[in-house]
């Protein structure tokens, strides 16, 4: 069994990690009933405990997650210490300053990623040496501000200059346009850059949709009709049965995020029919190095008390995770080209229900021509808590051109204007060519996806093949 | 007279452990010693404490699927596997043909080498390898070449023979394609017999034959199993003189891969249905032969939705344009045939020249085997192996969807960080290309 190593920075993404943590250890408690140490715990938790033995079990103190969490100002990090995990962490797997990058994505990236360097480099180290086999880092943050996004790109270079073995998977939380942060469209454009040059995959995720998710969740679990009952800690955005009780607001929707976590490292952690291992996921889903962006979703949303509901639910959850309201950013994957998708199933199905399912949705979805088949599934026998069975769909698609279109388009909104640049441009090791090179590669990578998106619904000939001599 | 098995990935070591299931309960069952015998000898090593140990080798890149399948057969209780005949390591392949067979390969070749050598050493006189695998994978089709490779390599002299199976045409892994092809062209040169199951098909088989609702990976690998199963268990051969078989991989490669260009062997059996049903079920062997030759020549997989109008040409003038595109030539075939009253089965249908390509005679194309022994529960059963154009279609879909991604050098750079290049791919295509001209012409 490999491990993972998680790398949580900023703000968001400790809050993110935080609530991935505690749904982590639900799943276990779940799973594992006799509160034993296990190959399946290993691969985020580590065993502390000298006195192990059989007998102990599992408890909070004996395990440690194997994470580095990393942010310049104490807030999140200082609550997550007072909170119930706290016993979790390491003060060695930590690291934080006082006053923040103040949404200053060259504050977080330069000035703060040349302070901290070494230290960063060490925790990451420490962290990689008590993993037997460490096979993937996950790093978690937010584009839109300084730290997470500043800082987090820095970090990403350094696990590619440090461990260039070892997959980077990224999960980044994409600012909508509504968001209150003036100077998202510069961090996030100059964060963009680095996450197509140094990670393996980014699973991009947008706060308006995970806040339309949940409304949904809310609308069916408080109103609706009694036959809809849903069961309260089912959902996707419920940490009930975790550690931690009390939801705060963002908890919801970080939540969804932790799940998202989970069940794309499920297969990899339990047992299942057809096993999907992490590096299947980046090795079948890119096709071409820096096309790396996929968008996920994740159904079902929630369960229904109704157990005589289950049957109907099957088909119904896979074609909710092709519809654009189960998306975790605002895209719609059906009108756009699917270069791949993968299909991680967990819980009680069957091959036969995939494969049909598959050749059901199959002919209202696009495919690149040479990829009419791309389908990669995988079938986990370990349901996540609180749910019969789930899916999560990672699609190689490119609907997310739309998405970079319209963060270029708010970038230069702002760029004309040459608005907020001083604050950038102060910082040391910043200057104008930072951003051309970053909106270059922006523009490159849309100009990638475009020349894909051309090729959609042309009559492609097969090209020739070889002839024999006969 | 023993077989070893290597059993290599997910797929290899899932449905290894089902056929030798179907292999201990076949075996086991009913009071006929010598079948007994010859079977438990051919398979199982018994240990002093009188259990049945598979001769068999599991190799994985990670442990669960191992696990899992020790652990399966442990609870059945019959039969188990050496507590140490097996390698696994933390971490997969990740579906990368060139992961499995450019590093890991490389690096445990030591470990596996050590492992078959001591279950070949156990046996006391070696009839041939197996392997099993899938092709779709990373582990199974590029560690599973590679160790085939060695194999030849330290046995020269022992037949070879890789059972692989193919996956879903829909698709189940992306890369499927790409690592097909690499593992036929590059087991083409090393094995002396390939066996192919298609997951479609033995999908097929499940849910029209068997009538089975929800079907499961489980399933699957049992049809597979019992196609195997029929293949393999004891049999009367032409050359064994009223013995069961010593040498049976041999003489099946000799029966049916008299030519280097043609190795693709694909299974049919019949009857296949549901168990329940078996009881309140009786045959004739004229009507199971009748079904099995039709399916052969109209390149049915099943006994269900047989196309009857397809026949074979006229003998006379040899005018191949009249067959038809659907009609399966077969350039041999072997018959097996198990259960009451089998040497009263006439097999001359399978005899006539008008089925098999022209420059083999039937006499050398057609071979039967004959066991008084049911298999497997059914009072007669009959599979049949072919070389024959049956796995052109699928081929060539492989071949085509392969070129296609190739053409836009999708993933290629994958498989370049780990040691295959595009020259590679060129070579294993033309090889590939190759044998699908080869059989192709099969009708001329």
């Amino acid at each position: 069994m490999t491990q993972s190593v998680v790398v949580q920075v900023g703000q968001c993404g400790n809050q993110v990690g935080y609530r991935f943590w505690d749904l982590a250890l639900r799943e276990y408690a779940s799973v594992n009933k006799r509160g034993l140490y296990d190959d399946a715990t290993s691969s985020f938790f580590r065993n502390v405990d000298w006195r192990w033995d059989e007998c102990a079990g599992l408890t909070l103190a004996s395990l440690n997650p194997q994470a580095v969490l990393v942010d310049m100002e104490e807030g999140v990090i200082s609550q997550i210490l007072q909170g119930p995990l706290r016993e979790l962490f390491d003060s060695a797997q930590l690291l934080t300053d006082v006053s923040g990058s103040g949404n200053n994505w060259a504050t977080g990236h330069m000035t703060y990623g040349s302070v901290y360097r070494e230290l960063i480099v060490d925790k990451l180290r420490k962290a990689a040496e008590l993993c037997d086999c460490l096979q993937c880092f996950f790093l978690i943050h937010s584009l839109g501000g300084g730290t997470g996004s500043g800082l987090g790109t820095r970090v990403l270079g350094l696990l590619e200059e440090e461990f260039p073995g070892v997959s980077r998977i990224v999960t980044s939380m994409y600012p909508s346009a509504e968001d209150d942060v003036i100077t998202s469209p510069y961090n996030s454009v100059l964060a963009m850059r680095e996450l197509t040059e140094h990670a393996h995959c980014v699973l991009p995720v947008e706060n308006q949709s995970l806040m339309d998710i949940v409304q949904k969740i809310q609308m069916v679990a408080h109103g609706a009709k009694p036959e809809l009952m849903v069961r309260r800690n089912a959902t996707l955005s419920s940490g009930q049965g975790g550690v931690h009780e009390v939801e705060k607001p963002f908890d919801a929707m970080n939540n969804i995020v932790a799940n998202l976590l989970l069940n794309m490292t499920s297969s990899a952690r339990f047992e299942g029919c057809l096993n999907v291992d992490l590096n299947e996921i980046a090795m079948n889903l890119v096709p071409f190095p820096r096309l790396h962006y996929l968008v996920p979703s994740l159904a079902p949303l929630y369960t229904l008390a109704d157990v005589n509901a289950v049957p109907r639910r099957l088909d119904q959850m896979f074609s909710d995770a092709f519809s654009k309201d189960y998306q975790l950013i605002h895209a719609n994957p059906k009108q756009s080209m699917y270069l791949a998708c993968a299909l991680m199933v967990r819980g009680n199905v069957h091959v036969s229900d995939l494969r049909r399912n598959i050749e059901r949705l199959r002919p209202s979805l696009s495919f690149v021509s040479w990829n009419q088949e791309g389908w990669k599934t995988g079938l986990c026998s370990v349901p996540p808590v609180g749910h019969s069975h789930s899916l999560l769909a990672l699609a190689n698609n490119t609907c997310v051109k739309l998405n970079f279109m319209e963060l270029k388009e708010r970038f230069s909104k702002l760029y004309r204007k040459k608005a907020h640049l001083h604050h950038f441009l102060h910082v040391e090791g910043m200057d104008l060519g930072c951003f051309t090179e970053a909106t270059s590669s922006l523009d490159s990578l849309i100009e990638e996806y475009d020349s894909l998106d051309a090729t959609k619904d042309q009559a492609t000939p097969d090209p020739l093949r070889l002839r024999i001599a006969t | 007279m023993s077989v070893v098995t290597v059993q290599l990935g997910q797929c290899g070591n899932q449905v290894g452990q089902e056929l030798f299931d179907v292999l201990c309960s076949d075996a086991l069952a009913g009071h006929r010693k010598t079948y007994s015998t010859a079977s438990c000898e051919r398979f199982f090593h018994l240990t002093s404490q009188g259990d049945l140990e598979a001769r068999a080798v599991l190799i994985d890149m990670e442990p669960k699927a191992i696990n899992s399948s020790m652990t399966k057969a442990l609870k059945g209780g019959r039969w188990r596997y050496g507590e140490a005949s097996h390698f696994s390591q933390k971490q997969g392949s990740g579906n990368n043909w060139a992961n499995g067979f450019c590093v890991h390969g490389p690096r445990h070749k030591d470990a596996v080498e050590e492992l078959v050598r001591r279950e070949v050493e156990r046996c006391d006189r070696l009839a041939g390898l197996m392997t099993m695998m899938s092709v779709a994978g990373g582990t199974g089709s590029g560690v599973g070449t590679y160790i085939t490779q060695c194999l030849r390599d330290i046995y020269p002299a022992s037949f070879i023979l890789n059972h692989l199976t193919w996956p879903y045409g829909t698709g189940e892994v992306i890369l499927q394609n790409y690592n097909s092809v690499l593992t036929l062209a590059h087991l083409y040169q090393l094995s002396d017999a390939i066996v192919v199951h298609e997951n479609d098909t033995v999908h097929g088989i499940c849910s029209r034959l068997l009538n089975i609702k929800a079907i499961a990976f489980t399933d699957i690998n049992r049809v597979i199993a019992h196609q195997l199963g029929g293949v393999l268990q004891p049999a009367l051969t032409p050359d064994s003189n009223g013995v069961y078989s010593l040498n049976p991989l041999g003489e099946l490669v000799s029966a049916l891969c008299c030519h280097p260009e043609y190795k693709l062997l694909s299974v049919s059996t019949i009857p296949q249905m549901p168990s329940s049903s078996v009881p309140y079920s009786s045959f004739s062997w004229t009507g199971l032969l009748k079904h099995l030759r039709q399916m052969l020549i109209s390149n049915t997989k099943m006994e269900e939705g047989i196309d009857w109008h397809v026949r074979p040409p006229p003998a006379s003038g040899r005018i191949r344009s009249v067959a038809g595109s659907s009609f399966n030539t077969s350039l041999a075939n072997l018959l097996i045939l198990r259960g009451k009253d089998v040497y009263c089965a006439e097999t001359g249908n399978f005899e006539e020249a008008t089925i098999y390509t022209p420059w083999l005679s039937p006499a050398e194309a057609f071979s039967a085997w004959k066991s008084p022994i049911p298999f497997n529960k059914y009072e007669k059963s009959a599979t049949l192996v072919s070389n024959s154009q049956a796995l052109l279609g699928p081929l060539e879909d492989i071949v085509r969807k392969a070129w296609n991604m190739f053409a836009s050098r999708a993933y290629i750079h994958q498989y370049d960080t780990f040691g295959i290049s595009e020259d590679n791919f060129l070579d294993s295509f033309t090889a590939l290309e190759q044998v699908v001209s080869s059989y192709r012409e099969l009708k001329s």
